[in-house]
C-alpha cells in the first residue's frame, strides 16, 4: 500500500520561514460551519469524548494525571510522548486529560501516520476527531500560525510495533524532526510519560504476512485481536493509567532549528527525560491493575 | 510598472473572454489584444481579436507591432475531461513554450507575464501536507497527464522568468473553480442528483468562485506582484459538507479498492470522472492562500459561499435554461461595428443597440402604426422624438436585422410598414418576413 518515496523533489517539503504578517491573514472559521479547515468536527469529537473516551478514561483505565500545569494554557506547544499498544489508547487519554484536568481545557491535535489518510474509513473518521497527518508543514502551521497544542509520538510505528517483552523501552526518536518543528515555531516541548498503555493492549507478535495481505500498517496478535475482529482492537485490558506531564523545554531564539547538532542533542535530552520518568513511575507502581 | 497594452491569450476560453471583458472597463489600459485560434465566445467591446494559433513567429509580430507590455496567458487546460490528452499537451506545453518564445528576446516590449495555472500542480497524494504553500514542490512526480502538463508548463515559465529578469512573471495557481457560468468536471459531479464519493473517504476541498478568478487575474495585471501564488477561497470544506451546502445527499458509490475499474464502468454509463478529479475524491487538497492576500487581494467569496452560489444556480438552472441565446462571434459584424466610417464614433456604435433606443424605436413604431393601437405609451413622449427616426434610417441593414430578434410580432408588423413607406430596403423587408414566418410557426 505504501508508495515509494524519493522520486521527485523531496527537499522542498518545509514551508519557507513565514513572515509574522501572514499569521494575521489566516482565515477565520465561518460560524455556520461544522468542521474546521482541518476537517475536525466538534460534533463527532464531542460524541466520542462523551461516550467511548469518557468510559475508558474514567472507569476502565482510571487515569491519574500529574503535572498538568506544565501544559501552557495558550499558544502553541508540542507534546511529546511515549507510544505503545496495537490501537494506541494513549493519545486519546492525553487529550482527555487536558480537557478534564487543565484549568484552560484545550483541544489537542494528534499527529498520525500518513497511512491513515489512504485507508478507507480511517481517512474519514480520524480528521473529524482531531487527528492530523504527521507532516512537518502541518505541525508548523498548527504550532506557529494557529498556536495550538500538538501531540507527537517520535517513536512512530516503531513504538506501536514493539512487543510486550520490550515494554517501556523507548525506541529511537526518529531524526529529531519534532524538535526542529518546535524550534522553528518557537513553541515549547512538553514531554509526556504514559504508564499503563503497554499492558492495556499488549502485543505478543507481529504477523508480517497478514500485514501485507490486509494492507494494514501492522498486524499484531493481542489478547483480543484478530480473533474478535477489528473491534478486538478496542479490547483493552483494564490496566491503571498514569500520565505525567514534564516541565516544558522552551526555545526562545530564532533559527535554532538550523543547528542540526543542537536538534539532536535536544531530541536525546527529551527522550532521556521521558525514559527516566517512566522508570521512576514504574518503580512506584505497586500493581499493574490498581496503580 | 502600470500595464497599458495587454495581450490576452486564449481569448475564446471562458477565462480569456471574461478577463478581456473585465479589462475593457479600465481606462488606463489603452489596448487589449486577444489571440486564439477560435472565435471569442463572449461579446467584446474594444478588445482586438487576432485569430492566430500559438505560433511564436506570428505571435511575436503581434506583440512587437502592438508594443504589448503585458501578456496574460489564460489558455492552460486544467481539466482533462474537456479535451484529449494529446490536444491538452499540445496546448499546455507546446503552446506555453511558443507564447514564452514570443515574449522573450532582448528587444521584446513585454515587461509583465501572468500565467494562469492550477493547484493540480501539487497533485493529491497520501502524504500531502494539509495546506500546500507556494514554496512546496510536489511530494511525488505527477501521475496524470494533465498534472504532468501543468508541471512542465510552469517549469518553462520559471525558466523564462530566470532568463529574463526584467520581466515580472507571476504564476497564479487556482483551486477548483465553481460558478454558474464555468463548466468543469467537478461542477458536473456536483450537478448530479447525489454527490458521488469514494466509500470511506471524505476529502477536503477548497474552491474559488469564478468572479474571484477574474479579479485575481486583474489584480495580477494591475498591481506590482510577481512570483508564485495560490488562489483559493478561505476555508477548506469536507466533501460531505459540500454536499450538505448543495442540499444534496452524498453517495459513496465508488469502492475504495478497484476505483479505477468502477470509474471506467461509470464512464460507460456516461459519467466521466477524469483521473486528477479521482485523486482529489480520494485524498483532497487544501492550499495556503495567504501569500496572495498579502499582496492586497481580497476574495469576494469563501469556499463555502462559492458552493452556496453554485447550489443556487443548480436549483435555478433547469428553469432558466435556454432563455438566453449564446453569443456568436461574426467577424464581419464586429469589424463593421469597429471600423466602418458609418458607425458614429467607436463609443457610439453601441448606442444603436441599447435598450433605451430599442424602446424608443418601439414607441415610435407604436405611434407610426395604426391609429387605434395607442398603447400605454403617451405618458412620456421624449421631446427629441424625431431622433430615433433619423437614427433608424441611419442603421445599416445588417444592424436592423440584428435588432429583429428582440422585437415583438406587433412591432415587427409596424416596422415592416414603416420600412415599406420609407427606405424599403429589400434585405430588411425579407428579413422581417422571415422572422414573422418563423413566429407564425
Amino acid at each position: 500500500m505504501r508508495e515509494e518515496k524519493g522520486q521527485g523533489q523531496r527537499e522542498a517539503q518545509l514551508p519557507a520561514r513565514r513572515r509574522e504578517e501572514l499569521r494575521e491573514l489566516l482565515p477565520g472559521l465561518e460560524p455556520e460551519r461544522q468542521l474546521t479547515d482541518w476537517g475536525r468536527s466538534e460534533r463527532v469529537e464531542g460524541a466520542f469524548d462523551r461516550t467511548l473516551v469518557e468510559f475508558f478514561y474514567r472507569y476502565w483505565f482510571r487515569a491519574e494525571v500529574e503535572g498538568i500545569e506544565n501544559v501552557p494554557s495558550q499558544g502553541g506547544a508540542l507534546l511529546v510522548s511515549n507510544h505503545s499498544g496495537a490501537l494506541p489508547p494513549d493519545a486519546a487519554m492525553i487529550g482527555k486529560a487536558i480537557r478534564e484536568e487543565h484549568t484552560h481545557p484545550r483541544g489537542l491535535n494528534i499527529t498520525v501516520e500518513h497511512f491513515f489518510k489512504g485507508y478507507p474509513g480511517f481517512s474519514m473518521l480520524l480528521p473529524k476527531i482531531g487527528c492530523v497527518a504527521a507532516h512537518p508543514a502541518n505541525v508548523h502551521r498548527l504550532l506557529f500560525d494557529e498556536g495550538q497544542l500538538v501531540l507527537v509520538f517520535p517513536e512512530g510505528r516503531k513504538g506501536t510495533e514493539k512487543l510486550y517483552k520490550d515494554r517501556y523501552r523507548l525506541r529511537r526518536f526518529g531524526r529529531g524532526g519534532f524538535v526542529e518543528a518546535a524550534m522553528r515555531a518557537r513553541a515549547p516541548i512538553v514531554p509526556v510519560c504514559v504508564v499503563g498503555a503497554e499492558e492495556a493492549a499488549p502485543v505478543f507478535a507481529q504477523v508480517g504476512l497478514m500485514r501485507r495481505v490486509t494492507g494494514l500498517l501492522y498486524f499484531p496478535i493481542t489478547p483480543t485481536f484478530p480473533h474478535f475482529g477489528l473491534a478486538g482492537m478496542l479490547g483493552y485490558l483494564p490496566s491503571k493509567f498514569k500520565l505525567r506531564f514534564l516541565e516544558p523545554i522552551e526555545f526562545e531564539h530564532e533559527g535554532m532549528h538550523q543547528d542540526k547538532g543542537l536538534v539532536q542533542t535536544v531530541a536525546h535530552e527529551v527522550r532521556a527525560r521521558i525514559q527516566e520518568n517512566l522508570w521512576d513511575m514504574l518503580r512506584r507502581r505497586k500493581s499493574l491493575w490498581f496503580g | 510598472m502600470a500595464s497599458k497594452r495587454v495581450l490576452v491569450t486564449g481569448l475564446s476560453t471562458y477565462w480569456g473572454g471574461r478577463l478581456a471583458q473585465a479589462l475593457e472597463s479600465f481606462d488606463e489600459i489603452e489596448a487589449i489584444i486577444g489571440v486564439d485560434n477560435e472565435d471569442p465566445t463572449v461579446e467584446l467591446e474594444r478588445t482586438e481579436y487576432v485569430k492566430v494559433s500559438a505560433q511564436h513567429a506570428l505571435l511575436r509580430r503581434v506583440v512587437e507591432a502592438a508594443e504589448v507590455d503585458t501578456v496574460i496567458d489564460t489558455r492552460l487546460v486544467v481539466d482533462s475531461a474537456t479535451t484529449t490528452p494529446s490536444k491538452a499537451h499540445e496546448n499546455n506545453v507546446i503552446g506555453t513554450m511558443n507564447i514564452l518564445a514570443a515574449c522573450s528576446g532582448t528587444d521584446s516590449p513585454v515587461r509583465k507575464f501572468v500565467f494562469k495555472s492550477s493547484t493540480h500542480f501539487y497533485g493529491c497524494e497520501q502524504d500531502d501536507p494539509a495546506f500546500f504553500d507556494e514554496s512546496m514542490g510536489r511530494p511525488h512526480s505527477p501521475r496524470t497527464p494533465i498534472e504532468r502538463d501543468i508541471v512542465e508548463a510552469e517549469a518553462s515559465v520559471n525558466d523564462f522568468a530566470e532568463k529574463t529578469p526584467d520581466v515580472s512573471a507571476s504564476i497564479l495557481r487556482f483551486a477548483n473553480v465553481l460558478g454558474p457560468d464555468v463548466r468543469t468536471s467537478h461542477i458536473q459531479l456536483f450537478s448530479l442528483p447525489a454527490v458521488p464519493m469514494i466509500l470511506g473517504f471524505d476529502p477536503r476541498y477548497q474552491f474559488v468562485h469564478e468572479d474571484d478568478v477574474v479579479h485575481a487575474l486583474e489584480h495580477a495585471v494591475k498591481s506590482e506582484v510577481s512570483g508564485l501564488f495560490n488562489v483559493a477561497g478561505d476555508g477548506v470544506l469536507a466533501l460531505t459538507e459540500v454536499a450538505g451546502l448543495l442540499g444534496k445527499p452524498y453517495a459513496p458509490i465508488l469502492p475504495p479498492w478497484g476505483t479505477g475499474l468502477a470509474a471506467s464502468a461509470m464512464r460507460r454509463l456516461g459519467l466521466r470522472i477524469p483521473p486528477e478529479a479521482m485523486a482529489q475524491l480520494r485524498y483532497g487538497r487544501g492550499v495556503d492562500n495567504r501569500r496572495f492576500k498579502a499582496t492586497g487581494f481580497r476574495y469576494g467569496y469563501t469556499s463555502r459561499e462559492a458552493v452556496l452560489k453554485l447550489g443556487e444556480h443548480l436549483r435555478l438552472h433547469p428553469l432558466v435554461r435556454g432563455a438566453q441565446e449564446p453569443y456568436r462571434y461574426e467577424r464581419e459584424v464586429e469589424e463593421f461595428l469597429r471600423w466602418s466610417p458609418h458607425v458614429r464614433g467607436s463609443r457610439k456604435r453601441e448606442a444603436a443597440l441599447t435598450q433605451e433606443d430599442l424602446s424608443g424605436l418601439r414607441r415610435l413604431l407604436a405611434a407610426q402604426g395604426d391609429g387605434e393601437r395607442t398603447g400605454p405609451e403617451p405618458e412620456r413622449r421624449p421631446p427629441t422624438r424625431q431622433a430615433p427616426v433619423e437614427h433608424y434610417d441611419d442603421l445599416e441593414p445588417e444592424e436592423v436585422v440584428a435588432l429583429l430578434g428582440s422585437l415583438e410580432r406587433d412591432d415587427l408588423l409596424a416596422l415592416q410598414g414603416y420600412e415599406r413607406q420609407h427606405a424599403a430596403r429589400r434585405s430588411v423587408l425579407e428579413a422581417i418576413e422571415s422572422v414573422l414566418a418563423r413566429a407564425e410557426v
